[in-house]
């Protein structure tokens, strides 16, 4: 699997789409801080761009990644590799190069700005984590759907349309859901659907780090009480890890069913 | 060398094989011929372990090919289209396949055989069919493997070309080596072929030598033979 991973990865970092992606994310930060000149404020205003940029990023650079290799896919189906080692050689080879755009590309302004000398350092590790953690999961939910549609057109719309349930429809349905049954009591409901959203997930993780929670009301108060805590935030990695792992698992079931 | 047995598989409702039964000796060229759509490359591709065939087993040299894949370390294949990731050059191309076969071999003499050292540093995707296939070539004979798959081999080549290639292929027989060729040039088949496997809607039709095909057939060139034997078949 490493050298898969080797080649595929030397091959994104020379793409221009890699340097496309890195220098937003390095004018992004340097922009935001330059603007609030604060870096807690900085962390807050980046969550929102990378819980919806990112699973976005990932989902299109994912599908199209796949699609684009395949001459490379079917070189290597006949050389003596383990099929699957094929597939998440790739794979790993896209996020890793996704994931590095991203640390570095908003590490580098955030520690000229003075990072490690504030108390906002963990709060932005934290930050970071989550974003490889939306890379690698919605990279890995793309190569599913593009492992099984050989029609790319196709591919990207139900890639794109994952996208958007999960960072728009989701909410949507879930606050519908809330207002049409607020005569219960809704904590559980609440908890349970933001925990198998990876992005919503995301999103309560940090805001409750950031100590923000007042500002989602009653509903912050018991998410504090389960997500602020310890074993809160424990459960919610391993939530994550989980949306990362069981992916790459139907990756490689596919993988060793397919014909090529 | 391969023993197939009973193999089955199906493309959606498309029945592409239909119960093979095949064995392949070693050291001797074997050709599969049969019409567009018999199932030539999906034979070659199951014993690469491409497609998974729904029923029956292939072993490759006495093992199951089943879920395996250290076995294709003894065969060099040569793809039908030849596909390559575009933004590489010839030169690092050669190289990544050597390295994933972690093997030392070296192309210098094949290289200067089919005359591409001008091209060795330019981008696969500005290479000419033609150029594309002898680099093909190249990756398929340049490691010492027990078996070679070609799989239409002779597309888009040039005459000069196309006799170095025969004599590769001679050359690999006289190594012992064993040869599995597709190919739809009769006359090529004819030079190089000792045995012929004719595939017809899935099912072998006729599976003997060169000189069992001509008496079975009573024909004195294997592109008439080949055609009496599709004639038999829409007759009989």
């Amino acid at each position: 699997m490493g050298k898969v991973l080797k080649y595929s990865f030397y091959d994104l970092v020379r793409s221009r789409w890699s340097y496309i992606y890195l220098s937003f994310y390095l004018a992004l930060g340097f922009v935001l801080l330059f603007l609030n000149n604060d870096l807690s404020k900085g962390v807050i205003t980046l969550m929102n761009i990378i819980i919806v940029l990112v699973p976005l990023i990932g989902t299109i650079f994912g599908t199209m990644y796949y699609y684009n290799s395949k001459e490379f896919t079917e070189l290597l189906l006949a050389q003596p590799i383990k099929r699957s080692h094929i597939f998440l050689g790739q794979y790993f080879g896209v996020a890793g190069s996704l994931s590095m755009s991203l640390v570095l590309g908003l590490g580098i302004p955030f520690m000229m700005y003075g990072l490690l000398r504030s108390n906002a350092v963990f709060d932005f590790t934290l930050l970071l984590v989550v974003g490889i953690f939306l890379t690698l999961i919605f990279t890995a939910l793309a190569f599913n759907i593009a492992i099984n549609n050989d029609n790319k057109i196709k591919g990207f719309g139900y890639a794109v349309l994952l996208w958007l349930f999960m960072a728009v429809i989701y909410d949507g349905i879930f606050l519908l859901s809330l207002i049409l049954f607020e005569e219960y009591p809704l904590d559980t409901f609440s908890m349970v659907a933001t925990a198998l959203n990876p992005i919503d997930l995301s999103r309560t993780l940090i805001l409750l780090k950031l100590d923000i929670s007042a500002l989602l009301g009653y509903t912050g108060a018991v998410f504090k009480r389960f997500f602020g805590t310890q074993f809160g935030f424990w459960m919610s990695m391993l939530v994550l890890l989980l949306w990362t792992i069981l992916p790459l698992l139907r990756l490689r079931y596919t993988a060793d069913r397919k014909d090529f | 060398m391969i023993h197939i047995t009973a193999l089955h598989k199906k493309f959606g409702k498309n029945e592409v094989l239909k119960g093979i039964d095949l064995t392949i000796a070693p050291g001797k060229i074997y050709a599969i011929l049969g019409p567009n759509g018999s199932g030539k490359t999906t034979l070659i591709k199951s014993i690469l372990g491409m497609v998974i065939p729904d029923k029956g087993s292939i072993e490759v040299l006495g093992h199951p090919i089943k879920k395996g894949w250290k076995y294709r370390k003894q065969i060099d294949y040569l793809p039908q289209i030849a596909n390559f990731p575009g933004n590489l050059k010839v030169r690092e191309l050669i190289a990544m396949i050597k390295d994933l076969r972690n093997d030392d071999n070296e192309a210098t003499d094949l290289i200067q055989l089919f005359r591409l050292e001008s091209h060795l540093d330019k981008k696969l995707s500005a290479l000419s069919g033609g150029t594309k296939q002898k680099v093909n070539l190249v990756l398929a004979f340049m490691f010492d493997s027990l078996l070679l798959i070609l799989d239409e081999p002779n597309t888009g080549l040039d005459p000069n070309a196309l006799i170095q290639l025969k004599d590769l292929i001679k050359s690999e027989k006289a190594k012992g080596k064993t040869l599995l060729i597709t190919s739809h040039v009769m006359q090529f088949v004819e030079e190089v072929a000792d045995e012929v496997i004719y595939l017809l809607e899935g099912s072998i039709y006729f599976n003997g030598t060169l000189e069992e095909l001509m008496a079975a057939t009573q024909q004195t060139n294997v592109e008439h033979a080949i055609a009496e034997l599709t004639k038999t078949e829409l007759n009989g």
